[in-house]
């Protein structure tokens, strides 16, 4: 690689030094790689634009480089090669990468205090700040687009299968009983379903419930956790839905978001998924539906706690001039502004991260008139504990791999609940001591 | 008596070699030699912490039950790939090598599915059988198949094994009608006179006589189920469910790519390497010896 990395760079240096020759001198350009799709792509080109005519110095160019593991790949290659992007989008599960990647990241918190920016992250809910903040309180990257897992409903179903249609079901023995009534009435051929399994019924689910999922502080607090989550809650939940799925309550649909098209086409008339799915909803269901708090076991103590974030945030990259940081600090800097914080999350369904964004749409009269959509909202804005903060794993992503295909043994009756998720902590235990191996502080 | 024509300086040969040579080292020899190394390592995403361990990456994979497991998918799933695509080819060149009127036709149709990439053939499979929306899952549930490839691993199996064969079909299908059409009519004319019916005469004429196209054919299709359709793989299971259809090349693009492990996913380049390389090389000795040229 020693003798192809120079050849490259020397490449790379020619052209852009030529680029550089042909554009105005005193432009400072960055690149921004992202993985947003449809709308959520074109709000973003529109922010990059907004913030290039705002002022004359700096120019982001943001580009869209395919979902966020491809998007994550093609940057490290690109670091590796010596001509990453400024600024990189990435997953909530690659936090921990991105953490242990010393000198390949520069902390958000010095790319701001560097360029004489103001930066204060008691502004961001605690929940999404805590998330991307290490263990010496320092926040190391920039908060964007964060999500949570809410419930979704069809009122129309729930009306024709003699349900009250605003009153959703709050526990998830209620969520059974409806399913029985919805298939006894003939409403809908599918109950319920859940996209990202792993995240929703597990993550989230042992969040919800102030249950811890990995030790350390769920692996905040190091990087040698070892995950919990077979524990006796979880497994008396994994093994109801694995109940409900042989009585045909609960239908498996996918790992992904394949399972929100049965919701939203109708088929299905309960879900669990991505508070951003909220607009790809709204813009296909022919229906009346609407959205309600995660179902939780009402028995458990301390239930419900919070719900945890899921989606992205943005990353600087190391090995880059003053000047392109400079111009990374002010691009947060005008992302951060309330209002176009506030127009991010009405329009999105992703959660408004700093709270004057939510304050600025409570005022708006935004929740009044689109009713549930401050309901992720309220799951995320109370005081975190250190089960409930979130989960932040080495390998995360493999893990979460590990974690669907060991539930989808279980969906279909090959294990037990007890005996899957005894395997999926096996080999994410596995995982996370691989990665310790490489991360080593 | 050398009638072969030579030529003069030493160097002219390999002058002219020299650009497929250049191709060869630059494509495959150089990535090849990467894998190698990166599998004696590990590191973290960015390449920062390279830590030496020899062995290691290989042992952890030989004692890690799912990539056993995944030799055994990868094992059944080529064998299928393979064994179906090459006898319907097989049996549709026949039958279009019989046909006089509208062959054109028939060879044209077969062919096209050539043409489609390996992802857009899962996808169109996939639209057939999705289990709420595909017209084949729906005639599937109405003759009482409880059709769910999503959480049914043997069926996820039969699709993408069906995506491949079919994607491949047209590929074999010219192979077979050439080797066909260059068997030597008398041949054929002297045996029906003798009294074989095709039965008889495709068994002990045909198939011997189109034994070196089978022979390239079976080992063009062993390394397009074990490489090529990954695009399938991908597009229409990601591997899943569990680990059903989670073949080598999948599982080593999971964990290089998508989990950023090089190190393993470097060592399982070798063991694929090698096991490729050994398939071929057993092929051409031994099953070579069985074909007539």
């Amino acid at each position: 690689m020693a003798h192809g990395n120079s050849v490259f760079r020397r490449f790379l240096l020619a052209s852009t030094m030529l680029a550089f020759a042909a554009s105005a001198q005193a432009v400072t350009e960055i690149q921004f790689w992202h993985a947003m799709t449809g709308a959520n792509n074109d709000r973003i080109n529109d922010f990059a634009k907004k913030f290039n005519e705002s002022q004359k110095e700096y120019k982001v160019n943001a580009v869209f480089k395919g979902s966020y593991p491809e998007a994550m790949a093609g940057a490290i290659a690109a670091y590796r090669a010596g001509s990453a992007p400024a600024i990189l989008q990435v997953q909530e599960v690659g936090t921990a990468t991105m953490m242990s990647a010393k000198g390949a990241i520069k902390p958000v918190q010095q790319v701001m205090a560097d360029a004489g920016e103001k930066f204060d992250p008691k502004v961001y809910v605690p929940a999404v700040a805590g998330y991307y903040t290490n263990t010496k309180g320092q926040m190391l990257s920039f908060p964007f687009n964060s999500s949570t897992t809410v419930f979704f409903y069809n009122k129309d179903v729930f009306e024709k299968a003699g349900l009250d249609p605003n009153r959703p079901p709050a526990t998830w023995p209620e969520v059974m009983a409806a399913a029985a009534k919805i298939k006894a009435s003939g409403a809908a051929t599918c109950a319920f379903t859940t996209a990202w399994q792993s995240w929703v019924q597990l993550e989230s689910f042992s969040a919800w419930h102030n249950t811890v999922f990995a030790t350390k502080e769920n692996g905040f607090g190091g990087n040698d956790p070892k995950l919990v989550f077979n524990g006796p809650l979880q497994v008396r939940h994994i093994g109801n839905m694995q109940d409900w799925a042989k009585k045909g309550y609960f239908t498996y649909a996918g790992r992904k978001t394949e399972p929100e098209s049965k919701f939203y086409s109708g088929e299905c008339a309960m879900l669990t998924t991505s508070s951003a799915a909220y607009g790809t909803i709204k813009q296909n269901a022919k229906f009346k539906f609407a959205v309600a708090p995660l179902p939780y076991y009402a028995d458990v103590a301390g239930a419900p706690q919070n719900t945890i974030i899921g989606g992205a945030s943005l990353w600087v990259m190391g090995g880059k001039s003053k000047d392109e940081y400079k111009a990374a600090a002010k691009f947060f800097k005008f992302l951060s502004d309330p209002e176009r914080q506030a127009i991010w999350h009405q329009t999105t369904g992703y959660l408004p991260i700093t709270l004057a964004a939510y304050e600025l749409t409570k005022k708006s009269g935004f929740y009044e008139k689109n009713p549930g959509t401050d309901v992720s909202v309220k799951q995320m804005i109370v005081k975190t504990t250190d089960k409930s903060r979130g989960i932040r794993l080495g390998n995360f992503l493999q893990i979460r791999d590990i974690i669907d295909e060991e539930l989808e043994n279980i969906w279909s009756g090959k294990k037990t609940a007890k005996e899957g998720l005894d395997a999926a902590v096996a080999r994410g235990n596995e995982q996370i001591e691989k990665f310790a191996k490489t991360a080593k502080e | 008596m050398e009638k072969r024509a030579r030529f003069r300086s030493a160097w002219v040969p390999y002058a002219l070699i020299l650009p497929q040579l250049a191709v060869t080292l630059v494509f495959f020899f150089w990535p090849a030699g990467q894998a190698v190394y990166q599998s004696v390592y590990i590191q973290d995403a960015f390449g920062g912490n390279l830590q030496f361990v020899g062995l290691d990456n290989f042992r952890d994979l030989f004692n890690d039950e799912h990539y056993l497991a995944s030799f055994k998918v990868t094992a059944v799933f080529s064998v299928l790939v393979a064994g179906l695509g090459l006898s319907v080819s097989l049996l549709l060149a026949v039958f279009a090598d019989r046909i006089v009127r509208g062959a054109t036709v028939y060879k044209t149709l077969l062919i096209w599915p050539y043409a489609v990439a390996p992802a857009i053939a899962a996808v169109l499979w996939v639209f057939l059988f999705n289990p709420s929306i595909g017209i084949a899952a729906y005639w599937l549930k109405r003759a009482g198949v409880d059709w769910n490839f999503v959480l049914d691993g043997d069926q996820a199996l039969m699709l993408v094994v069906a995506a491949a064969v079919w994607k491949q079909i047209s590929y074999n299908f010219l192979f077979f009608l050439a080797g066909l059409q260059s068997i030597p009519k008398s041949l054929l004319e002297a045996a029906a006179i003798d009294g074989a019916g095709p039965v008889k005469r495709f068994l002990t004429i045909v198939f011997p006589l189109l034994s070196p196209t089978t022979f390239f054919l079976l080992v063009i299709n062993v390394v397009y189920a074990f490489i090529d359709t990954f695009g399938i793989i991908d597009a229409a299971t990601s591997g899943g469910p569990g680990q059903s259809t989670e073949i080598l090349v999948y599982k080593l693009y999971k964990d290089g790519f998508k989990g950023l492990d090089l190190g393993s996913s470097g060592a399982q380049s070798v063991i694929l390497m090698l096991i490729l390389i050994t398939l071929t090389v057993f092929q051409f000795r031994f099953v070579e010896k069985k074909v007539h040229y």
